[in-house]
């Protein structure tokens, strides 16, 4: 797991319904934590460019809960769940959308120093279920950006399903 | 599971099943030829191969342990496309607070002023 990230990797476990997605940044784990705690700078960069999004409830805390709701052209889409532990190296969360009321996942988030001023964030996403993994897996085909398709064997690495980042600088 | 993309990763996600899709990326093979180097029967290897044609990555012409397996690459694809597309959304979501976090980077030592600044 050495080397640069300066795009974002990702990996659909093919054993357990997770997804990890690790990046690494140029600011300090404490800017980072920041930017994942404190409410206005996160409303900032979570949703997606063309939808605004508004925090209706944000308590940053270990114990602590959240909600926020995104929208678009009149659609909102409301997230919500519970701060299970936040301390400055790593935040555990649950994650549920209220599309699917009954599905939620557990989500970890660390903040690696790695000098230098510059930080690795790792998170990984466990679903319920291998349905709900894939749905959200799914859910990237909105962006509709048509990139060329990625080398069978990069598919098969490991003996894994890992897409790794192929954009510029990777 | 219904859906060809579930399908598809409950498919692999067993080991000798992973291996059997490794070993067809270099082209078509009995199943005879797929099951020689294990030492499970022939039939579990079927078995496997029943499951990998049921999720659509694998295909045969007719049934028996002569007719050639086929890999089918563009399942494949299809689900490397939907995995890159949830990874590109990350990468737009993670630029924007590359962004939020130069901001922060300014705010702690941008403000000040510069020596120039003061002396002038």
């Amino acid at each position: 797991m050495n080397g640069t990230r300066t795009t974002a990797t990702i990996e659909a476990d093919p054993t357990v319904p997770i997804i990890r997605i690790t990046r690494d940044f140029a600011a300090t784990a404490a800017q980072l934590f920041r930017a994942h705690t404190d409410p206005e700078l996160f409303a900032r960069w979570v949703g997606p460019d063309a939808m605004s999004t508004t925090l209706d409830h944000w308590d940053a805390r270990t114990g602590g809960s959240w909600r926020y709701v995104s929208a678009q052209d009149g659609m909102e889409f409301g997230f919500h769940g519970c701060f299970h532990e936040v301390r400055p190296d790593r935040i555990v969360q649950t994650f549920t959308w209220e599309g699917d009321p009954d599905g939620v996942a557990l989500e970890t988030l660390t903040f690696e120093d790695l000098g230098d001023g510059r930080t690795r964030l790792r998170t990984q996403s466990l679903c319920d279920s291998f349905e709900a993994r894939d749905g959200w897996l799914r859910s990237g085909m909105e962006v509709g950006v048509d990139q060329g398709h990625a080398k069978l064997d990069a598919l098969l690495t490991a003996g894994g399903i890992a897409g790794t980042a192929r954009g510029a600088g990777a | 599971m219904t859906d060809p993309l579930s399908q598809a990763f409950a498919a692999l996600a067993d080991p000798t099943r992973r291996d059997l899709v490794v070993r067809l990326t270099d082209g078509d093979a009995t199943v005879g030829q797929l099951a020689a180097p294990y030492q499970v029967s022939v039939q579990a290897i079927s078995k496997h191969l029943k499951v990998l044609e049921q999720a659509g990555l694998v295909s045969r012409r007719a049934e028996g342990h002569r007719s050639p397996v086929h890999l089918e690459a563009e399942v494949f694809d299809l689900m490397t496309k939907w995995i890159e597309r949830y990874r590109q959304r990350a990468e737009a979501r993670y630029r924007r607070l590359d962004v939020v976090l130069a901001e922060l980077d300014d705010e702690e030592t941008g403000h000040r002023p510069t020596r120039a600044e003061e002396t002038a």
